[in-house]
């Protein structure tokens, strides 16, 4: 547990991508195949269920500390981190030895699994008597494992580039090795650094290939013709893979998400055996129906037939990496859409659909069709080129997304709340309102998009002009008024100002501007029927 | 019965006394608790301070400033009160502030800790009335270490930048934390280690004063162009990401502060590494200060008062808030 705690730590103390890679690979290089497969697991951000949900750490930690639970609140607020809030307060007294270390494995087999079989009196009596052994990092590292947040600063690609490097083989070859579902066991692992990889198993995908924002004139990418241009869909990436009579469906977080889906089921029924296809699951009836429908249908635990009415789903596809059995990555893209499309004429199943090729002679033309992309519920346009093989990760140059501009407002500022890790004890986390008669009415709430200088700045400022507290939260004067931008806006009558908006961000802080003359809840709702 | 100190415009005032206290404005008479740039600010008419501190005080002020040192334990008479200075254990010549005035006693702790120091006299517990406390790291996650483990990390720290021919870049308040760790090194090790100009000024004047350190040299004195692979560098906050710190090539940079009990607190900051070493009492260090002092009020100021105050109120002492104009969390 210390070697992989430390390796931890390292993650999380450098920014450098090589420093990272060079940890991971000394890591998989010293420990044991169990511990090394452990590791590998949730370095590729695989996680096992939750034992214990944080609130359980946190009323333990309350029974140990006598501590009330205001202040855990607002110990909470200084920290940021559940996990790590907890292991500041119960970690070890200084006078005491340290227990002797377990590996990870052990630690994983012997302590952290078989929390599952225990009543919670048993897990609360095994929780104290683990954190007692541990060290401070330690014990985050476990609470993080066992409340299912286990999250490190390096992403599944470095671990794979780093897996790669110890086995001495090509990157993409150890991409495809470690996607779906396997046990982390010693005898995994060896197999993973095999030289030449041994079988496959039916339900594993292919890594996925991830465009890049287009910022500039997409001119600059050269002639039109070289470059196909589909609609960039508002839905969740996915890939069917159908093998061995049975169909697998794979969310970009590699995630097995079939039994979902029972329409792409069915329709995947139709497809000829060893295929796989890349797309986007979308709700659809007749047309693509807003990101929202979706939302409704993936919340919900159970299918019920109303749901599945309500929201029924297709897989638009837009690539074929497999047909027959055979691995067609390295053809062009040209000769895939093709097939694809004779691919998907053939099985005729209307859950699975090809996403339409847009046409537009010139740029300037596909330009003006990108304009009705709000009005067709999708995010913009895809640009990939017509030779271009399917690559693994977020590789430029060959797919690019190239989006509408955002929706803005100008909204005051109102509640400040710490943030979290890295923003812990800084005041991050905002919320923003519009006018309505007179009065302030919040409409989002934003984390990102302003400067550290400015982060620090808006903090102070916040600390001098707080006019009242609820816990860590700070009520602030209504002064300051920032550019949002946001991708979506739907009526929602869950929140206060009656529209619920998506992924807002901060845009500028707008400091010219005085607070009566932010938007109000009228203007925000025009934006409601601007939209189709 | 009147408060023995009020709050002001300026900071903490004593009626009775006719004294400010750490004042942050211009003050006929100021009484200071410790030398740090945010206790210790020009423009009062009158300094009155520990023996300790007054070198730096008149460093700081100018020679034209009047500053009075005065013994742990001395008794001053200012006005209708009776003043005393006892050690804090902060820094160099910090000290609480006892004042004893119609039949009250006072103290005000200005900053402490409870942990040793090879640099500073011990705190010591004052019986009083009511006592005035800080609350720089008023919440239970701040516990500290021992100071020679935090040591023993940053020797360790500065042997494997050694092996890989880096510089130990290491970050801390040039008052009091720089010497407390070239003090605490100095069991350590004998190797010589670079200080910045700001550095080097207070560690002249606490070798003056006889603490025993490890040697330093300035950097400002050594030769353009050369090489500090393998150096452990001691230089204030301020100079961090200036055109200063360029001059040494590859390097790993770290600071020692009491911030970095919490991990996103340092990576916020952007440092390679943190060392858990604060001059403030943690947060049982707190708890059992109040305890010893024996007073039946409690004040808290600086820091997370509202916190320290709430939790005291609920175990049945009195206590509350005293109001200053800036907030904590600035201190290292």
């Amino acid at each position: 547990m210390k070697a992989f705690a430390r390796l931890y730590e390292e993650l999380d103390r450098t920014t450098s991508t090589n420093a990272k890679v060079a940890a991971m690979a000394a890591y998989f290089r010293s420990a044991p195949a169990g511990d090394a497969a452990w590791a590998l697991f949730f370095l590729t951000q695989r996680k096992i269920k939750r034992l214990l949900p944080t609130r359980v750490l946190w009323e333990l930690t309350l029974e140990m500390t006598g501590m009330p639970g205001w202040l855990l609140e607002h110990c909470y607020a200084a920290v940021g981190d559940g996990a790590e809030l907890v292991a500041l307060l119960v970690d070890r007294p200084v006078d005491r030895p340290p227990a002797e270390d377990l590996s990870l494995e052990r630690w994983m087999e012997e302590r952290v699994l078989p929390l599952k079989d225990m009543d919670l009196a048993a897990q609360a009596r095994a929780m104290r008597e683990y954190w007692s052994d541990l060290e401070t990092l330690e014990i985050l590292v476990l609470n993080k494992i066992i409340t299912g947040e286990f999250r490190v600063g390096a992403s599944a690609t470095l671990a794979i580039r780093a897996l790669a490097q110890v086995a001495g083989v090509p990157q993409p070859i150890m991409a495809h090795r470690v996607m779906g579902d396997w046990p982390p066991s010693a005898g995994f692992f060896q197999h993973l650094l095999a030289p030449e990889p041994e079988h496959r198993l039916d339900s594993h995908p292919y890594p996925f290939f991830l465009a890049s924002p287009l910022e500039e004139d997409p001119a600059s990418l050269g002639a039109r013709a070289e470059w196909m241009a589909e609609w960039k869909w508002d839905g969740i990436r996915a890939q069917l893979v159908r093998r061995g009579g049975a169909t697998y469906v794979w969310s970009r977080g590699e995630e097995l998400v079939t039994e979902r889906f029972p329409e792409v089921i069915a329709g995947a029924t139709h497809l000829p055996e060893g295929t796989v296809l890349d797309g986007e699951l979308l709700a659809f009836r007749d047309q693509v129906l807003p990101f929202a429908v979706l939302q409704k249908r993936i919340g919900r635990q159970k299918l019920t037939p109303s749901i599945l009415a309500d929201a029924p789903v297709a897989f638009m596809a837009y690539d074929v990496l497999e047909e027959g059995g055979e691995d067609l990555r390295e053809r062009p893209l040209s000769e895939r859409r093709a097939r694809l499309e004779a691919l998907l004429a053939r099985a005729a199943a209307p859950a699975l659909r090809a996403s339409p090729v847009v046409e537009g002679s010139g740029w300037p033309d596909l330009a003006r069709v990108r304009e009705e992309a709000r009005a067709r519920n999708v995010e913009g346009l895809m640009l990939k080129r017509l030779s271009s093989p399917y690559r693994t990760g977020r590789r430029r140059g060959d797919w690019w997304k190239w989006k509408i501009a955002p929706y803005t407002i100008d909204a005051v500022l109102i509640y400040a709340h710490p943030g979290h890790g890295r923003r812990a004890t800084l005041f991050t986390d905002y919320t923003f309102a519009v006018w309505d008669q007179g009065e302030l009415v919040p409409v989002a709430k934003a984390y990102s998009g302003l400067s550290d200088a400015e982060i620090a700045e808006l903090d102070a400022w916040v600390r001098r002009h707080t006019r009242e507290r609820f816990g860590p939260t700070r009520a602030v004067e209504p002064v300051q008024v920032f550019e949002l931008a946001f991708e979506g806006i739907a009526a929602s009558t869950r929140h206060r100002g009656g529209v619920a908006v998506r992924f807002p961000r901060i845009l500028r802080w707008r400091k010219d501007k005085p607070a009566a003359e932010a938007d109000t809840l009228d203007s925000v709702k025009a934006l409601l029927t601007a939209r189709a | 019965m009147d408060d023995l100190v009020v709050s002001t415009p300026v900071g903490l005032f004593c009626p009775a006394g006719g004294f400010h206290i750490d004042p942050w404005g211009p003050a006929e008479r100021a009484v200071v608790t410790h030398v740090h740039a945010d206790h210790a600010r020009p423009g009062s008419a009158a300094y009155l301070c520990t023996e300790a501190s007054a070198p730096f005080l008149r460093r700081r002020m100018g020679e034209a400033a009047v500053v009075q040192g005065t013994a742990y334990g001395e008794r001053v008479r200012l006005g209708g009160a009776v003043v005393s200075f006892h050690p804090a254990g902060h820094v160099l010549g910090s000290a609480q502030i006892r004042i004893e005035a119609a039949g009250q006693v006072w103290v005000i702790s200005g900053d402490y800790k409870r942990a040793p120091d090879p640099t500073c006299p011990p705190f010591e517990p004052v019986r009083g009335d009511v006592f005035v406390t800080e609350a720089t790291f008023a919440l239970p996650i701040y516990r500290w270490p021992e100071p020679d483990a935090v040591a023993r990390e940053v020797m360790a720290w500065w042997e494997r930048n050694r092996q890989a021919h880096v510089a130990s870049l290491l970050f801390c308040y040039a008052m009091g934390k720089a010497q407390r760790l070239l003090a605490e090194l100095a069991r350590l090790t004998d190797r010589p280690v670079l200080v910045h100009g700001a550095v080097a000024e207070v560690s002249e004047l606490y070798r003056q004063q006889g603490v025993s350190m490890l040697a330093t040299t300035r950097v400002a004195e050594l030769p353009a162009r050369r090489s500090y692979a393998g150096e452990l560098v001691l230089a204030p906050l301020s100079a961090g990401g200036t055109p200063w710190v360029r001059r040494f090539g590859e390097r790993e940079i770290a600071l020692a502060s009491g911030w970095m009990r919490v991990r996103g607190t340092r990576r916020r900051k952007g440092y390679d590494r943190g060392f858990v070493l604060s001059d403030h009492a943690d947060w049982p260090a707190l708890l059992r200060t109040i305890e010893e002092t024996g007073a039946g009020r409690v004040l808290v100021t600086h820091g997370y008062t509202e916190e320290l105050a709430r939790f005291l109120r609920e175990g049945g002492r009195d206590a509350g808030v005293l109001a200053t104009h800036f907030e904590g969390e600035a201190d290292v």
